[in-house]
C-alpha cells in the first residue's frame, strides 16, 4: 500500500465526491453529509500514515510514484513529497474535515454538490502539493478553479458572480503564463519533470523571464500587492467553507510555488529580483495592514489581514536563509489554521445575524461567552501572541530577515503592532461593550457542532505555538537542501 | 498495388456511396411511419463505413486510380472520425428533426453524400479529386441548411452559405489552375516535386498559393473569411449546425494537410506568415466577438472560429509534431462541439429552440445532470484542465514554442483567458441564475441521453489515453510524409 499511498490520498476524496454527487437531490442530504464526512476522515487518516512513514532525515522525494502518462510529450504521472509538501498536505486533509462539519447545517440547498465540490478540491489540492511533473502540477492547479468558482457562485453572498468571475480570470491569467514557462522549460530540457528543471542550466535573461512568468501565477495566488484585489472580493462573497479553503490552503499554493519553482529552478533570477520581492512583501505587510485597520466588514478585514500575513511569508522566502524559509512555511501552516478559524468565527456570527458589518455587533460576550473566548484565542494568535502558532512563524521570519538587513526586520516587526491593532480593535468592537441591539441580545451561544471544530482548531493553534518542533523537524532537511539549491548559481 | 482498377483502398467510400443510393431508393417505397428504416440503415451504413475504414488501416500509403486516390493512416483516422461523429449527429438529430417535420429520406441521403465527399477529400491525392470531394460536401451542406423550407432564417443562411461558398470554391479552383499552369500537373506529389525545383519567391507561384489558401480559409471559416460562419450556424436547423460544426472541420483539416503540407510544403516559409495572420486574427476576433453574443449557436460559431485559429497554430509550426497536434486538436474539437450542439438539441423541444443563452438559466436546478455535462464541455472548450481540451491547446502551443514562436504562444494564451470568460458565463447561467418562469421539464429519448452522457464525459475519461491518441496522430501525419518519400 505504501507504494500508492499518495495516489490514495489524492483520489479517495475524489471518489468520495462522485459517491456524494450520486446521492442526488436534497432529500438525501443527510446521507450526502455522512459520506462526505466519512471520506474526509478516511483521507485524513491516510495522510497521517504519510506522516508516520515519512523519513525526516532526508531531503529526497518520498512516496514517489512514476508512471508514463502522455508518452508523446514525456509527461508522467509523477508524485512525491518532501518535508515542504507534507505539512501542507496534512493542513489540507485536516481543514477539509472542519469545512465539512462547518457546512453541516448551514448549507441546506444542493448539499451534495457543496460537499462534492469540497472533496474534489481536497483531492486536487493534495495533488498540487505532491505533483513532480509540471503538467500534472498544472492540471491539479487549474482543476481546482472550477469547484471554487462554483462554490463562490452558488453559495456565496449578493455580489458573488462578480467576485467569482474576477477570482477565476485573475488566477487563470497568471497560471497560463506559468504554462508558457513550463513549455519553454520543456523545450530546453525535453522533460516535464520538476526535479529535472533543478539541474537545467539557464542564462540570466531566461531566468528573469521565467521568473516573471512564475511570478504571475504565484503572486496572484499568494496574493501579493498589486495583484491582490481579487481576494477581498472573493473572500467576502464566498460561503464560510469557501473562505476557509481559500485563505487556509489556496493562498499557500502561491508560497509553495515560489519554494518549489522559483528558488531552486531560477536561483540567479531569485537573487537578482529579491529586492523587488522584499519591497512588495513589506508593502503588503505595512500598507495592507493599514487598509485592514479601516475595514467595516469582518470578512474583508480578515482577508486583508491574510494578505499582510502572506507578505510575511514571501519576505521569509526571499531572504534565502533557513530561518526565513522555515518561518515562512510555519507562518503559512499556522495562518491556515488561524485564518480558517477566524472565518469560521465570522461564519458562526453570520449564521445567527446575517451581517458581517462590525457595526451590527457589540457586546456579543454577554450572550455568547464560550464563543467569545474561542474568538479571543484566535484573535490573539492572529496578532502573533507568543504561545500561539502565529508567533512562531513571525518570529522566525523576523530572525531570518534580521540576518540580511536589520531594516527589513524592523519594518516587518511593525506588523506585530498593526496586526494587534486591527485584530483586537475588531474584537473589541464586536465582542465587548454594551449589548448593541436586540438581535445581539437574542444570540444563542455556540452549538455542540461548532464547539467541535473550534476546539480542534484551538488545540492545533496552541500545540503548534507551544511545541512547534514536530513541524520544523519534518521540513528541516528539505529546507536546508532548498537553501543550498537557491544559493548555487546556474550561470 | 498501384493498379488502375484496384478498388480495395476505396471500399469505405464505395460502400457509403452505394448505401446512400440504396437508401434513396428504399425510402421511395416506404411509408411515413416506416421512415425509421431509413434512419436505421443510415446508422448501419455509417457504422460499417467506420469499421471498413478501420480494417483498411495501413501506416504505409496505398495508391490507386492512377495515383489519384490514396489510402494512408491520415485518411483512415479522418474517415473513422467522420463516420462515427456523423453517426452520433444522426442519433442526436432524430427527435429534433421529427418534431420539425424534417424527418425525410432526403435528409439522410444528403448527409451520407456529404460523408462521401468528406471521405474523398481525406483520400485525395489529386487536385481534381480533392475539389470533387469538396463540392460534394458543400452542395450537400447547402441543401441541408435550407432543409427547413418555411424558415426565413434558414433560407437566408443557405443563400449566404451558397454564395460565399461558391466564391471560395472559385478562388480555390483559380489557385489550383495557376498551380497546374506552373507545374503542368494536378497530381499532388508531382506538384510537390515541381515546386521543389522552383524559387520560393516566384510571384506566380505565390499567387497560386494565396488563392488556394484563401479558399481553404473560407472553408475552415477563419478570419477574415469567416463571415458566413455565425449566420449559417445560427440560421440552420440545429441538427444541421451540429453536422456543419463537427465533421467538415476534420475534412477541412485533411485538405489543408493534403494541399499545404503535401503539395506546397516547400513554400512553408511563405505560407507560414500568412497562416500566422489568419490564426492570430481568428483567435482574437473569435474570442472577442463571442463575448458579445446572446445566442448560444452564434457564440459557439465564434468559438469555432477561434478554435480553427488554434488548430492553425499547429499547422503553421511546420513540423510533424505540429501537424499531429493540429490533427489531435481538430479531433478533440469535433467531439466537444458535437456535445455542445447536442446539448442544444437536447434542451429543445417541439416549437422551441433552446438556442438563446438565457435558455440555459438555472439548468442546474432543473436538471443537475445535464448541467454537469454542459459544464464539462464548456471547461473543455475553454481549455481548462483537467478536461481534454486543455491537452489539445497544450499540444499546439508546444508545437509553436518548439519553433521559437514564443510571442505567438503568449498571444494565444492571453486570448484563451478572454475566451474563458464566455464559457464561464455559460456555467454562470446554468449554476448561479434561477430558472426562468414556466420552463417545462426536459424530455429526451433515452438513446440521446446515453450518447450525450458518454460524449460529455469523454472529455475526462479519455485522459489516460491521450498518449496513444497523440501517437496515432503522429503515425497519421508520418504516413503522409512517407507517401512523398516513396
Amino acid at each position: 500500500m505504501d507504494a500508492h499511498l499518495l495516489s490514495l490520498v489524492i483520489w479517495t476524496p475524489i471518489v468520495g465526491a462522485v459517491l456524494v454527487l450520486a446521492t442526488g437531490s436534497d432529500e438525501r442530504a443527510p446521507i450526502a453529509r455522512k459520506i462526505a464526512l466519512a471520506f474526509s476522515i478516511v483521507t485524513f487518516l491516510f495522510s497521517l500514515s504519510l506522516y508516520s512513514g515519512f523519513d525526516k532525515t532526508t531531503a529526497v522525494m518520498q512516496f514517489t510514484e512514476r508512471a508514463p502518462w502522455i508518452s508523446t510529450f514525456n509527461i508522467f504521472y509523477h508524485l512525491g513529497i518532501d518535508g515542504i509538501s507534507l505539512p501542507f498536505i496534512l493542513l489540507t486533509t485536516f481543514l477539509t474535515i472542519i469545512v465539512v462539519i462547518a457546512g453541516w447545517q448551514v448549507i441546506q440547498e444542493k448539499v451534495a454538490q457543496y460537499m462534492a465540490a469540497f472533496l474534489i478540491m481536497e483531492g486536487l489540492m493534495i495533488g498540487v502539493f505532491s505533483a513532480l511533473d509540471a503538467i500534472l502540477f498544472y492540471v491539479f492547479w487549474e482543476g481546482m478553479l472550477i469547484p471554487m468558482f462554483i462554490i463562490i457562485g452558488i453559495w456565496g453572498g449578493p455580489n458573488r458572480i462578480y467576485a467569482t468571475i474576477k477570482f477565476f480570470l485573475f488566477t487563470l491569467l497568471g497560471s497560463l503564463l506559468m504554462l508558457v514557462a513550463f513549455i519553454y522549460l520543456y523545450q530546453q530540457s525535453r522533460s516535464f519533470g520538476i526535479p529535472d528543471y533543478y539541474l537545467l542550466p539557464l542564462t540570466i535573461n531566461e531566468q528573469i523571464l521565467l521568473f516573471i512568468a512564475f511570478f504571475a501565477a504565484f503572486a496572484v495566488k499568494v496574493p501579493m500587492v498589486p495583484v491582490h484585489t481579487w481576494l477581498p472580493d472573493a473572500h467576502v462573497e464566498a460561503p464560510t467553507g469557501g473562505s476557509v479553503i481559500l485563505a487556509a490552503i489556496m493562498l499557500k499554493m502561491g508560497g509553495y510555488g515560489f519554494l518549489r519553482f522559483n528558488l531552486p529552478i531560477l536561483p540567479d533570477a531569485s537573487h537578482a529580483l529579491a529586492g523587488f520581492m522584499i519591497a512588495l512583501s513589506l508593502i503588503a505587510i505595512i500598507y495592507i495592514a493599514l487598509v485592514a485597520l479601516v475595514q467595516e466588514d469582518m470578512k474583508k478585514l480578515i482577508a486583508y489581514s491574510s494578505i499582510a500575513h502572506m507578505g510575511f511569508v514571501t519576505l521569509g522566502i526571499f531572504v534565502f536563509n533557513v530561518q526565513g524559509i522555515e518561518g515562512g512555511i510555519v507562518q503559512m501552516i499556522s495562518h491556515g489554521f488561524i485564518s480558517g478559524a477566524l472565518f469560521l468565527c465570522v461564519g458562526v456570527l453570520y449564521d445567527r445575524m446575517h451581517s458581517r458589518e462590525i457595526s451590527s455587533y457589540g457586546g456579543v460576550a454577554n450572550t455568547m461567552p464560550v464563543f467569545a473566548s474561542f474568538m479571543m484565542l484566535f484573535a490573539m494568535a492572529n496578532a502573533g501572541l507568543p504561545g500561539t502558532s502565529g508567533f512562531v512563524g513571525e518570529f522566525l521570519v523576523i530572525l531570518g530577515a534580521f540576518k540580511v538587513n536589520a531594516w527589513y526586520a524592523v519594518l516587518a516587526g511593525l506588523t506585530l503592532i498593526f496586526g494587534a491593532a486591527y485584530t483586537l480593535w475588531m474584537y473589541k468592537r464586536v465582542i465587548y461593550g454594551a449589548v448593541a441591539n436586540d438581535a445581539v441580545k437574542a444570540l444563542s451561544d455556540v452549538s455542540a457542532r461548532e464547539v467541535v471544530f473550534l476546539t480542534l482548531l484551538a488545540a492545533t493553534v496552541l500545540v503548534m505555538g507551544l511545541w512547534p518542533f514536530p513541524v520544523l523537524d519534518i521540513m528541516h532537511a528539505s529546507v536546508e537542501n532548498l537553501v543550498e539549491q537557491a544559493a548555487a548559481s546556474k550561470l | 498495388m498501384n493498379g488502375i482498377l484496384n478498388v480495395t483502398p476505396a471500399i469505405p467510400e464505395l460502400f457509403v456511396f452505394t448505401m446512400a443510393c440504396v437508401i434513396l431508393v428504399v425510402d421511395l417505397y416506404i411509408s411515413k411511419e416506416q421512415r425509421a428504416i431509413s434512419y436505421g440503415l443510415t446508422l448501419l451504413t455509417l457504422g460499417v463505413g467506420a469499421m471498413l475504414s478501420v480494417l483498411s488501416f495501413s501506416a504505409e500509403p496505398v495508391f490507386t486510380f492512377n495515383n489519384m486516390f490514396v489510402d494512408d493512416a491520415l485518411s483512415d483516422v479522418v474517415k473513422v472520425a467522420i463516420c462515427l461523429i456523423t453517426l452520433v449527429v444522426f442519433v442526436y438529430s432524430r427527435d429534433y428533426i421529427e418534431a420539425r417535420g424534417l424527418f425525410k429520406g432526403e435528409y439522410f441521403v444528403l448527409g451520407l453524400f456529404a460523408v462521401v465527399g468528406m471521405m474523398v477529400m481525406a483520400s485525395a491525392n489529386h487536385l481534381l479529386v480533392l475539389y470533387l470531394g469538396l463540392e460534394l460536401l458543400s452542395l450537400s451542406l447547402y441543401s441541408l441548411v435550407a432543409f427547413q423550407r418555411d424558415s426565413n432564417l434558414a433560407t437566408e443562411a443557405a443563400m449566404k452559405y451558397f454564395v460565399l461558398g461558391a466564391l471560395a470554391s472559385g478562388m480555390m479552383l483559380y489557385g489550383m489552375s495557376i498551380l497546374y499552369g506552373l507545374t503542368g500537373s494536378l497530381d499532388i506529389p508531382a506538384i510537390r516535386k515541381a515546386v521543389g525545383g522552383m524559387s520560393p519567391d516566384d510571384v506566380v507561384l505565390i499567387f497560386g498559393l494565396v488563392f488556394v489558401l484563401v479558399g481553404l480559409a473560407f472553408k475552415l471559416g477563419v478570419v477574415p473569411f469567416h463571415m458566413w460562419v455565425p449566420d449559417v450556424y445560427h440560421g440552420a436547423p440545429t441538427s444541421t449546425t451540429l453536422f456543419i460544426g463537427t465533421t467538415p472541420k476534420i475534412a477541412g483539416f485533411a485538405i489543408v494537410i493534403r494541399l499545404l503540407i503535401g503539395g506546397l510544403e516547400d513554400l512553408h516559409g511563405t505560407w507560414q506568415d500568412m497562416v500566422i495572420i489568419l490564426a492570430v486574427l481568428s483567435i482574437a476576433t473569435g474570442n472577442l466577438i463571442a463575448i458579445a453574443q446572446t445566442n448560444l449557436k452564434r457564440m459557439l460559431a465564434y468559438s469555432a472560429i477561434s478554435h480553427m485559429g488554434f488548430m492553425l497554430l499547429g499547422v503553421l509550426a511546420g513540423t510533424p509534431t505540429g501537424y499531429s497536434a493540429a490533427l489531435f486538436y481538430i479531433l478533440i474539437y469535433a467531439v466537444m462541439s458535437l456535445g455542445a450542439f447536442g446539448m442544444i438539441i437536447l434542451l429543445s423541444r417541439e416549437g422551441f429552440e433552446a438556442d438563446e443563452l438565457d435558455d440555459l438559466k438555472g439548468l442546474n436546478q432543473r436538471n443537475s445532470w445535464y448541467a454537469l455535462l454542459m459544464l464539462l464541455l464548456m471547461i473543455s472548450m475553454a481549455g481548462i484542465p483537467p478536461a481534454v481540451g486543455f491537452f489539445a491547446k497544450l499540444a499546439v502551443i508546444q508545437a509553436i514554442v518548439d519553433v521559437n514562436l514564443v510571442w505567438l504562444a503568449v498571444i494565444a494564451v492571453l486570448f484563451a483567458v478572454v475566451g474563458a470568460f464566455y464559457y464561464l458565463r455559460v456555467i454562470k447561467l446554468m449554476y448561479f441564475d434561477p430558472p426562468a418562469e414556466g420552463v417545462q421539464t426536459i424530455q429526451a429519448a433515452s438513446d440521446l441521453k446515453v450518447v450525450i452522457g458518454v460524449n460529455a464525459w469523454a472529455v475526462l475519461l479519455v485522459l489516460p489515453w491521450i498518449g496513444p491518441i497523440q501517437q496515432l496522430c503522429l503515425t497519421a501525419v508520418a504516413s503522409v510524409m512517407n507517401g512523398f518519400v516513396s
